[in-house]
């Protein structure tokens, strides 16, 4: 044994103050929805590090796993690098590079002559990305109403339900009072929605340790996992399960009526008269206000009025005398007495829920009394004096400290909207909106429920050569707003506001790919699409949309979809499947705004929004898709795109836009620093230097509220006035909570044939059952079709923190942690299966069969089978090797679930929520069978080549060592620096 | 072989990691990876970055599991990183004297010169925590980002380790073990924090907080039950009786 060696004399030298960079830049985080702030560090022109920018006011200087791999998807080899045009047939990948004035000549050909004959001939859709209010503005003014993002497959049913019920949504655009929750359910929500807000705030309540959190979703990972309690559900049954807390509720009396009776509709007086066109509509005066029944006085009132005592419950009969009856007669019942009559019934308590929703019925009462122990014996009070919409002083805000937060998981099954309308109904029985404790609105809602605009793109609303009048996206309130022609068709190509998804407020994208192949209902020309993978994960049937994608007329050898324009960053599945290729740049290389006109990134306590900025150069022929949007715009004379000579109006692009663009006067895509001095925030007119004061701030703008504003948004006269003078809301009335929906009401009757526009027979059946003025609760459709013996599984995806709404697993690092998914099932089941840990199986639905491996776990529902989404590859796509994991192992859920359901009357409806049109993943059942077979399949797929200028990407990652001292021997070590 | 310091400092700088609050994000990993591998270790080299089997060199992983049987279980999500023992045999048994424990605070660390890259640090280590870089030929290891917590060119709060700034939930401490009156030691304290395998001897520096009872247990918030059956007596007259309260708007 050699003698010891005493390190002291052998410390190595190191520098504890090494200069981390050369130069920090401040921008938006974009590796997800998130979009937090971060600092970027550049040492020698290439990026060294990327850090939570401190003082921004929602990530306080926290960064997640994606932003903190921003680096690899930066320098991704999977980087488009120049403007492609197909060469080889549709899917083959083979492409030529072409120049940018050629792209955007041919684009602008292909446009140009769909404006002038028939702007409804383009279908322009757009994925993840964040610029709506620039794209539907875009789509607007060339005149189509097809367009949409891609809120339609992903959580319109949440954003529907939220808007029409409370004027706001859960999502990022609400967040429970994390200080102040005593007890906080969450519902459905996938590994990260919304990202590191969530994660920060479970963090502080439990590190409080004064509330208690509840996850009810049928896999415990992620937040789960840290839950006091998990509610392991069976998938598509939590509105039964919320119906059955309302009924406890209801049964012991532990509702606020005060709450009700001063922020909701409950006192509303509600026609009794079946068999009518008046049926189940508020009774209205002259003014068109809606009644109640007052009881100081015993009249008929405006239920407006504050100064009444309004009757919550019983009968009261019109006849002439009353306001708004006209001569109608009948009787009228308060909304609230409706919810009594429904939730109060048998079928919904708890003993009857237990067995579809796999919940003990105990475990549900516990809940139900665990929920009105926190909301009426923990009462919050805040010494904070505020005023009410009617002007009514209050010394304190008091609060009813239950929160809640749901999101993908309610969203994606067929009875979504329904469900996520009775998760808002528990809050508003409990009294818990936007008060100490709460949910929290984010400004800028909340908003009317519904607000306007009304969606654009009746027949006269589109002509050849002419912008629509109007946006094409927006909120119906009956159906004489829908976008049908006189025989009930759709006129838009996804189908949106048609009877098949009345109340599609985000468009169906999902559908557009299947309808322009089809020609229903009419053909399209071209099909322009941006960062939406739609012929991989972000379809349904995928097999058969890739198929849809590259068939031919028989007779003339043309494409269905005769051409298609394809934007993105990288080398995606969809690349191989367009036929010209606008490159775009990553998010660190561009112009980009986060705006309260799209998506903001406000808090509770304030409004926020952010730009991004240029941190690093391109170093490829690549240009930022909005710039190149706005190009195309003057290039084929879009109004709003083109001085009144005709010369671009915004020459310098995207940053010229968001300085200087006016939705309306004095509103733009950027509140901060408006005004000739900078110095107006929200409305104002263009300043010239506001893209510096962002910079200068570190690329955000942010306001808090004064305390008096922070709660009761929908009837706090102090905030009222403020979001009104922000121009967020047109007046500062009072949003009324709509505990019961005279929209779907209207859609309801519209269905029984009542009014001047019902839907066609086939329809029907399907309105009147969905359309419900109450939340109810219906059987996912999948189960009307699908032998649940023979597939007696549920099937559902999430996405792993470490990639959730981040676009491609082709980052170098994430791909580590992430590289294949497994189907994740319950031990027991799998016992019950004869399956062990590890088995090779088939996954088979009725519409299609997938290999795939299992891996067991405890903490899933016995009768679900999951899977982490969108790791699995295509074969060659975002320039992986073609052995990758992500191709040979990984798998994709989606060929097994169908876009459409099966024919009924010769009809085929989607297969998506009937109200919203949101796709309805969740639905899927499956059975899961061992495979014993060797999967010889997988080594036959075709491979996708790499486009010109991707290069082969390296077999060794040596990023950072550029950074080590020219000296260092590890600097020059063999391997690429990206 | 090599000696541990004779005369160790009472600083122990490490980490104390609650397990109660951690949903398994992997923000500390990647961040750790993106700040180390361009700092005083780097590069943290990737083999096979694009295809089949990429292997790099994580000075931090996540590891998720679960404990106990079916809803009662746990899912666990358990980072992992070098613990800076006050006995660490990946230094006792190194060679070269490559591997060393700094005595002025404690920090375990390797010293790439003299690293001769036969890895018997890492079979020494009963954590798993070390990591070899193919590409260079030596081990590397969590640093606790030495070139961060001391670092005059950054601003005060950021001079703690990468992992610790990014956790978005908090759930990650750095501090001086050594000093019982720190912050992180209180934390230990009020938590039960325990070490990792104590069986092994190592004395680990780290620490882990361990899951909080489930609020469930706290008596505090325990809520009487609702009525347990609807009353027979007629709805309109009995359990429906509060609706008819006066309400005033």
């Amino acid at each position: 044994m050699p003698d010891d060696i005493r390190p002291d004399d052998r410390y190595e030298h190191i520098d504890p103050s090494p200069d981390v960079s050369d130069e920090v830049k401040t921008t938006t985080c974009y590796m997800c929805a998130c979009r937090r702030g971060i600092r970027v560090h550049l040492k020698g022109g290439a990026i060294r590090y990327i850090e939570g920018n401190r003082d921004h006011p929602v990530n306080k200087g926290v960064l997640c796993a994606k932003g903190s791999a921003g680096i690899m998807q930066h320098y991704s080899p999977a980087r488009l690098s120049q403007p492609l045009r197909r060469v080889g047939p549709r899917g083959s990948g083979e492409f030529e590079a072409i120049s940018w004035d050629e792209a955007l000549q041919t684009a602008e050909d292909w446009l140009g002559s769909v404006r002038r004959t028939d702007p409804r001939k383009l279908a322009f859709f757009t994925g993840r990305d964040q610029s709506q209010s620039l794209t539907g503005f875009w789509a607007s003014q060339f005149g189509t109403p097809n367009h949409a993002a891609h809120g339609g497959f992903c959580s319109v049913n949440m954003a529907a339900a939220g808007i029409y019920s409370i004027g706001g949504s859960f999502w990022e655009f609400g967040e429970p009072d994390w200080e102040n929750t005593r007890y906080f359910m969450m519902f459905g929500v996938a590994e990260d929605h919304d990202s590191n807000p969530i994660k920060t705030g479970l963090g502080k309540l439990k590190t409080q340790g004064q509330a208690k959190f509840v996850s009810v979703n049928p896999v415990r990972t992620g937040y789960s996992a840290i839950a006091d309690e998990w509610v392991g559900i069976r998938p598509g049954t939590d509105g039964l399960f919320v119906m059955a807390l309302i009924h406890e509720l209801l049964r012991n009396g532990k509702v606020d009526l005060e709450y009700l009776a001063r922020y909701t509709n409950a006192h509303w007086l509600v026609r009794k008269a079946p068999g009518t066109a008046e049926d189940g509509l508020f009774v209205r005066d002259a003014n068109g206000n809606p009644i109640a029944y007052d009881r100081n006085t015993d009249q008929l009132v405006d239920a407006t009025q504050t100064d009444i005592a309004p009757a919550m419950r019983g009968s009261f009969p019109l006849h002439q005398a009353t306001p708004g009856d006209g001569g109608a007669g009948g009787e009228a019942v308060p909304a609230f007495q409706l919810v009594l009559d429904r939730y109060l019934d048998g079928r919904y308590s708890p003993d009857a829920v237990a067995g579809e929703t796999g919940i003990d019925a105990d475990n549900i009462r516990r809940i139900a009394a665990e929920l009105a122990h926190a909301a009426f014996e923990q009462e919050i009070s805040l010494d904070v004096a505020w005023t009410d919409w009617a002007g009514n002083k209050h010394d304190k805000i008091v609060g009813r400290p239950v929160s809640m937060h749901a999101m993908r998981g309610i969203s994606a099954h067929s009875n979504g909207f329904q469900t996520c309308r009775a998760i808002h109904l528990l809050q508003m029985l409990l009294g818990s909106i936007d008060c100490p404790g709460g949910f929290r609105y984010k400004p800028p809602f909340p908003r009317p429920a519904p607000p306007g605009p009304k969606p654009a793109g009746k027949p006269d609303q589109v002509s050849p050569g002419s912008p629509m009048v109007g946006p094409p996206l927006g909120f119906v309130t009956g159906p004489e707003d829908l976008l049908i022609d006189s025989a009930g068709q759709a006129l838009r190509i996804d189908k949106a506001y048609s009877w098949d998804a009345p109340m599609a407020a985000h468009g169906m994208m999902h559908t557009v790919i299947r309808n322009a192949w089809a020609g229903d209902p009419y053909p399209i020309d071209v099909l322009f699409m941006f960062m939406a993978n739609m012929s991989w994960n972000s379809s349904m049937n995928t097999s058969e949309t890739i198929e849809m994608l590259t068939d031919t007329d028989p007779e003339t050898g043309e494409y269905k979809i005769p051409k298609i324009i394809y934007a993105d960053a990288f080398q995606s599945e969809m690349v191989a499947y367009a036929d010209l290729i606008l490159p775009d740049t990553t998010y660190l290389e561009r112009w980009d705004c986060v705006s309260l006109l799209d998506r903001p990134i406000c808090s509770a306590d304030g409004p926020a929004d952010a730009i991004r900025q240029p941190v690093v150069a391109p170093d490829r022929d690549v240009r930022p898709f909005q710039d190149v949007l706005i190009d195309l715009g003057a290039r084929l004379g879009l109004p709003a795109f083109v001085s009144e000579t005709g010369d671009p109006r915004y020459r310098g692009g995207y940053p010229d836009y968001l300085v200087h663009h006016e939705r309306t006067p004095g509103v733009g895509p950027l509140a901060g620093w408006r005004g000739a001095d900078g110095e107006t925030h929200g409305v104002g007119q263009p300043n010239d230097d506001q893209l510096s004061r962002y910079i200068e701030n570190g690329c955000f703008w942010s306001d808090e509220f004064a305390p008096d504003e922070r709660y009761y948004k929908h009837a706090n006269r102090a905030y009222l006035e403020r979001a009104a003078k922000m121009g967020w809301i047109a007046s500062p009335d009072p949003i009324v909570h709509q505990l019961y929906s005279e929209p779907l009401q209207k859609f309801k009757l519209a269905g029984q044939g009542f009014g001047a526009v019902v839907p066609p027979a086939r329809y029907r059946d399907r309105i009147v059952e969905a359309f419900d003025p109450l939340p109810l609760w219906y059987q996912p459709f999948e189960d009307d079709h699908t032998d649940a013996q023979a597939y007696p599984i549920r099937a559902l995806t999430q996405r792993p923190m470490a990639m959730y709404h981040s676009w491609g697993s082709q980052n170098a690092w994430l791909r580590q942690i992430h590289g294949w998914n497994p189907l994740y099932m319950n031990r027991k089941t799998a016992e019950d299966h004869g399956l062990v840990d590890g088995d090779r199986v088939l996954v088979e639905s009725p519409y299609g069969s997938i290999r795939a491996q299992i891996a067991l776990m405890e903490g899933c529902n016995a009768d679900t089978v999951w899977t982490w989404n969108a790791i699995g590859k295509k074969r060659g796509a975002w320039n992986l090797s073609d052995d990758a994991p992500e191709s040979t192992k990984g798998f994709l859920l989606n060929h097994l679930i169908t876009d459409l359901l099966p024919p009924k009357d010769g009809y085929r409806f989607t297969n998506t929520d009937p109200i919203t049109g949101q796709a309805a993943w969740f639905d899927l059942r499956v059975r899961v069978i061992k495979d014993d077979s060797r999967a010889a399949d997988i080594d036959a797929e075709a491979t996708t080549p790499r486009a010109p200028g991707v290069s082969k990407a390296p077999a060794r990652s040596r990023y950072g060592a550029q950074f080590l001292p020219k000296s260092s021997w590890r600097r020059k070590r063999g391997g690429s620096p990206s | 072989m090599t000696s541990l310091p004779a005369n160790p400092g009472t600083k122990k700088l490490g980490l104390v990691i609650d397990l109660d609050i951690c949903v398994g994000c992997h923000a500390c990993a990647v961040n750790c990876k993106e700040w180390n591998t361009g700092g005083h270790s780097a590069p943290l080299t990737d083999e096979n970055p694009y295809g089949a089997d990429p292997l790099g060199v994580w000075f931090n992983r996540v590891h998720t599991f679960e404990a106990g049987d079916g809803a009662d279980g746990r899912t666990v999500h358990f980072p992992r990183s070098c613990l800076h023992c006050e006995q660490p045999a990946c230094v006792t048994v190194c060679p070269t004297g490559a591997s060393y424990k700094r005595e002025t605070d404690g920090i375990v660390l390797v010293n790439a010169e003299t690293c001769i890259g036969c890895k018997l640090c890492s079979w020494a280590c009963p954590y798993g925590a070390r990591e070899y870089d193919h590409a260079d030929g030596v081990m590397k290891k969590c640093t606790l980002c030495i070139d961060r917590i001391e670092n005059q060119n950054l601003p005060e709060e950021d001079r703690v380790p990468a992992c610790v700034s990014t956790c978005p939930a908090s759930a990650r401490h750095f501090g001086d073990l050594g000093d019982p009156d720190s912050a992180v030691s209180r934390l230990v304290e009020e938590r039960d924090g325990y070490d990792l395998m104590p069986e092994m001897d190592m004395a680990p520096v780290n620490k882990y907080l361990p899951p909080r009872a489930p609020a469930r247990e706290n008596p505090a918030m325990q809520a009487p039950a609702l009525a347990p059956e609807t009353p027979e007596t007629e709805a309109e007259d009995g359990f429906l009786g509060w609706v008819d309260r006066m309400l005033s708007r």
